[in-house]
């Protein structure tokens, strides 16, 4: 076992598979020479060459296109997207081709394919630098999207991204790439996509995050513990898409309540899809409305401002308040 | 410090061999054995006929909105001709002759554009991508398959196919400078029919021609007569000659013409004059061509009856294809199907399986009973 964080943890994730697998290819935008702006692609570059770890041309739609071309050849990319906001350069890449290239081809073709992007706020930085835009990931027919919450889901979840024969967009929150060090397996470690992490068991009230998000819904129901008695179950959901429903049904079907807590936009995103699966599954057993915990619905304010916008320990205690009360 | 010419001019070559009157430039007339000679008139008719066919069938309803090649038959099959089977084509959305000359069946292409998905299989040895839709974004995709033939260290070579308003898009910008970067086996072949459904190429680039942009890339470019199947096929194999020996890409313009609509849904008499419709008639692909077979004593007279024949046969085994099964839409979204997405399946099924589905309108209980504890409101009541 090491203590790695969640940089560590992604780079040691590539450089097994890597390793493993000859068709995996990594490319992206100073993904080479330089190991990435964040550094997750550090050393791959030495240790494989240029012509497996490729610092391609400076364009979002070409690397994706040709990270298609690739995987419809048989080879494994994993694509970085320096920073999720410019990733609408190569969205159409991403849905008119790699999330339907399996349909299109009538099985002919698949694009094993993962596209890496760093997102969230919380690090200080600029527009396009801080936002979250799993919604529009997730919504897309044809690919998984992933977002780890710690150095260990991470490297497990990047592992299993790889070898998943789909087309997987898979999120790295900018603000837990050094958050803390975890206790990472030294055998490959691989957790499967398609299912969400009870990370606190608990009763009377379910608390649903992701990524960063993580952390505050673990903080807030750690006061809920100590100032009011309630002990939450807390879900780490790891895969947006598809959803794991069972264990969302599951949970508020035990504790009668929810509490989803996400950093993107609230209105038709995640969390409305989390709380309308949790009414189909779990209607007669809820005690109260599902409550959302989501930034507002105005673009990403700058970075000023975030605070204000991103939800926090607080929210996530008001919301979850009003609903053991309702 | 002085103004200095850091890069000499370059000139644009145009090629032309066969002439819209038949006249040959013997210098520059390829050596093509008489039988390739043949096979490439008889793809040409065949593409031309099919054409006119599927606009009938189209009209008929038989099959859905395509897009027309007619005009084009020699820019898509001297170049195609250009390939073997290991290597690979990509096609954009009007290239229906080099497809059938790739293997496609002509039946699956129908069944293509009767909204059929599995009209858009390329057969399991078929190194063929399907119809790529939206304008100039396969381009990238040829780029990455001739990365990985590199990485691979195989003996092949891409094709890609777009048109002249695919060159404003940035995917074919961002696919050049890619290709030249990475230097790979890739020929891009843009069939510069003038017409980006109303918008003249006057409109679409302020370039003297398209192949000059292959040179901002870093390869080369050449114009050619996309009428003069000589010349198309000479520019080609020149192309894909120096891709197979390590060369590099090439942009190949083929100057041609769109003389249909842009699509079945499309009226070409509201944005471009008869007389200019006209004067490409006069320089039709098809026509030189033919004078060049009869001088040869090359021209079988039968073609046009054996590739009716052809095209009759494929119609009908395409209108005996079973009704599509709905379910089959499920097949090929994940390789292994979600839990959410297998229960929609799964409600699809019973839907099916239940003939007057959705048909209970003089009922006024609703097809399900209430859930367990449900409070019965007014529309029960009602």
């Amino acid at each position: 076992m090491a203590k790695l964080n969640m940089v560590k943890a992604l780079n040691l994730a590539l450089l097994e598979e890597m390793e493993r697998d000859p068709d995996i290819v990594v490319i992206g935008e100073d993904v080479g020479v330089d190991g990435g702006v964040f550094r997750v692609t550090e050393d791959l570059h030495r240790r494989f060459g240029g012509r497996r770890v490729i610092d391609s041309p400076l364009a979002e739609a070409g690397i994706i296109g040709a990270s298609v071309g690739m995987a419809l050849y048989g080879l494994k990319p994993v694509a970085e997207i320096q920073f999720s906001g410019f990733s609408f350069q190569c969205f159409h890449q991403i849905e008119n081709h790699a999330a339907r290239y399996r349909q299109r081809s009538q099985g002919r073709f698949h694009c094993q394919l993962v596209v890496r992007m760093p997102y969230g706020g919380g690090v200080r930085a600029l527009e396009h630098h801080s936002e979250s835009e799993e919604q529009f990931y997730s919504h897309m027919p044809g690919l998984k999207m992933v977002i780890p919450s710690g150095p260990r889901t991470a490297r497990a979840l990047l592992v299993a991204s790889i070898r998943d024969p789909d087309p997987v967009i898979f999120f790295e929150h900018k603000a837990l790439y050094h958050a803390s060090k975890e206790e990472v397996p030294d055998e490959t470690e691989v957790m499967p996509i398609g299912r969400a992490q009870i990370v606190q068991e608990g009763r009377g009230l379910t608390l649903v995050a992701y990524g960063a998000m993580l952390r505050v819904a673990l903080e807030a129901a750690e006061t809920l513990q100590a100032e009011d008695g309630v002990a939450p179950e807390v879900i780490d959901l790891l895969t947006i898409s598809p959803l794991d429903r069972e264990a969302l049904v599951a949970s508020v079907g035990k504790t009668g309540r929810a509490v989803i807590v996400h950093e993107a936009p609230g209105s038709f995103g995640p969390a409305a899809e989390i709380a309308t699966s949790i009414m189909e599954g779990a209607f007669l057993s809820l005690e109260a409305p599902i409550r959302r915990v989501t930034s507002y619905d105005v673009p990403f304010p700058g970075f000023a401002r975030e605070k204000a916008t991103v939800p926090d320990v607080a929210r996530v205690l008001a919301a979850a308040r009003e609903t053991l009360a309702f | 410090m002085p103004r200095t010419l850091i890069e000499p001019q370059f000139p644009i070559e145009r090629l032309s061999i066969l002439d819209s009157d038949g006249k040959l430039d013997a210098k520059l007339e390829p050596r093509l054995a008489p039988d390739d000679l043949k096979r490439l008139y008889r793809a040409m008719v065949l593409g031309r006929r099919l054409d006119e066919r599927m606009i009938k069938l189209q009209r008929q309803g038989r099959i859905g909105t395509f897009a027309p090649i007619k005009g084009q038959e020699a820019s898509q099959i001297g170049s195609v001709f250009t390939l073997g089977p290991k290597d690979w084509m990509v096609p954009s959305f009007r290239e229906t002759a080099a497809m059938i000359w790739r293997g496609w069946p002509i039946e699956k292409i129908l069944a293509f554009y009767a909204g059929r998905l599995e009209g858009g299989q390329p057969g399991p040895e078929q190194h063929d991508l399907p119809v790529t839709i939206p304008v100039a974004t396969q381009l990238p995709h040829a780029v990455g398959l001739a990365y990985a033939i590199q990485y691979r260290g195989d003996d092949a070579v891409v094709m890609a196919y777009f048109g002249d308003g695919a060159t404003s898009e940035g995917d074919f910008h961002e696919a050049a400078n890619f290709a030249g970067v990475w230097h790979g086996p890739v020929v891009f072949v843009c069939q510069n029919n003038q017409w980006a459904i109303s918008v003249p190429l006057k409109k679409q680039t302020n370039s003297r021609t398209i192949a000059q942009k292959a040179l901002a890339y870093g390869f080369p470019g050449i114009q050619v007569d996309g009428n003069d199947v000589l010349a198309v096929y000479t520019a080609s194999r020149e192309a894909v000659d120096r891709a197979r020996a390590g060369g590099g890409p090439t942009l190949i313009e083929c100057v041609t013409y769109r003389l249909g609509m842009h699509t079945t849904a499309d009226d070409p008499t509201k944005y471009r004059a008869d007389e200019e419709v006209k004067a490409w008639e006069q320089k039709d692909p098809l026509t030189r061509f033919r004078v060049y077979l009869e001088k040869k004593k090359l021209l079988d007279a039968s073609v046009d009856e054996q590739v009716d024949e052809e095209i009759a046969r494929a119609v009908e085994r395409f209108e005996a294809m079973p009704a599509t099964d709905p379910l089959a839409m499920f097949d090929h979204a994940y390789a292994e199907l979600p839990p959410g997405v297998t229960a929609q399946r799964a409600e699809l099924t019973t839907r099916l399986e239940t003939p007057s589905h959705g048909a209970a309108a003089d009922s006024v209980e609703p097809a399900s009973p209430p859930m367990r504890g449900q409070r019965r409101t007014s529309r029960w009541t009602s």
